[in-house]
């Protein structure tokens, strides 16, 4: 919903959009559909966008979280976008390895590598 | 009002949760500190962390998918040095595991839902469902125990 609270940080970088999480925890159902809803609305909001998803400062991600992760990198793709993921802790990023999700994603160690990729 | 969550957490309770996301929390936070206070080494808490929001959040989002939202969540716990042990009955109809795709195969790897199961059992040393299909239980064994 719109007149809720925003749970991200946005900021642009030349032409791309910047997402970053205020919540160390992307566990609640509730909080992961807002996400969700306000992330689609930023990739709608250009043509091709380019969007980076940094994860620094976040200590857990459930599965309807990679959920909704799958389902904006489907929505970027669509509108012939490009999606980066950067600064993963390494206990999270074992939750990608270990759903194969890495090998799906383009993960970054940095927020400067993703934005030198794009 | 469900009774509130003892704090410290003793080492077994048994309790309801709602979906009161609060409740849930005070209950992930005590587990962190027993695990701490039981010697479990610090990836231990991310583990059951990340395996006990799975379970509850199946529970309530498959389990009680026709039910009421106020409908609890039955937990029962009990940890030592050595291991924890945690079981959840949600009042649904129950599933089959079997039932779940594989996430990982080529042709799910896309798909938004499917990990809850396999992201439990990648953390836990075991996970089995018992009764019709509605009680989870996990299995927890100590990393640093000798």
């Amino acid at each position: 919903m719109s007149n809720q609270p925003s749970r991200l940080r946005v900021t642009n970088a030349g032409d791309v959009t910047q997402v970053s999480f205020i919540d160390r925890n992307i566990l609640d159902e509730a909080n992961i559909q807002a996400i969700g809803e306000e992330i689609s609305r930023l990739v709608d909001a250009k043509d091709q966008p380019k969007l980076l998803i940094d994860f620094q400062n976040v200590d857990h991600l459930s599965s309807a979280a990679l959920g909704t992760l799958l389902t904006i990198r489907s929505r970027v793709s669509g509108r012939g976008g490009k999606l980066r993921l950067s600064n993963i802790d390494p206990q999270i990023y074992e939750v990608f390895v270990i759903t194969r999700l890495n090998k799906l994603f383009d993960i970054h160690e940095t927020t400067d590598q993703a934005l030198a990729s794009f | 009002m469900p009774i509130p969550l003892p704090s410290p957490m003793p080492d077994a309770a048994r309790f309801d949760l709602t979906s009161d996301r609060a409740r849930a929390e005070a209950f992930f936070q005590g587990m962190g500190d027993l695990l701490q206070r039981h010697g479990y080494p610090e990836a231990s808490k991310f583990a059951v962390r990340l395996a006990l929001e799975e379970a509850i959040s199946n529970a309530f989002k498959h389990g009680h998918k026709n039910l009421p939202a106020s409908t609890p969540v039955r937990v029962e716990y009990e940890v030592g040095p050595e291991r924890l042990r945690v079981h959840i009955t949600d009042q649904g109809p129950g599933f089959d595991p079997s039932s779940v795709p594989d996430p990982t195969l080529d042709e799910n790897i896309e798909l938004p839902s499917g990990r809850g199961l396999m992201l439990m059992g990648a953390y836990m040393s075991s996970l089995r469902y018992l009764g019709r299909g509605n009680e989870l239980e996990l299995v927890y064994e100590n990393p640093a125990a000798g």
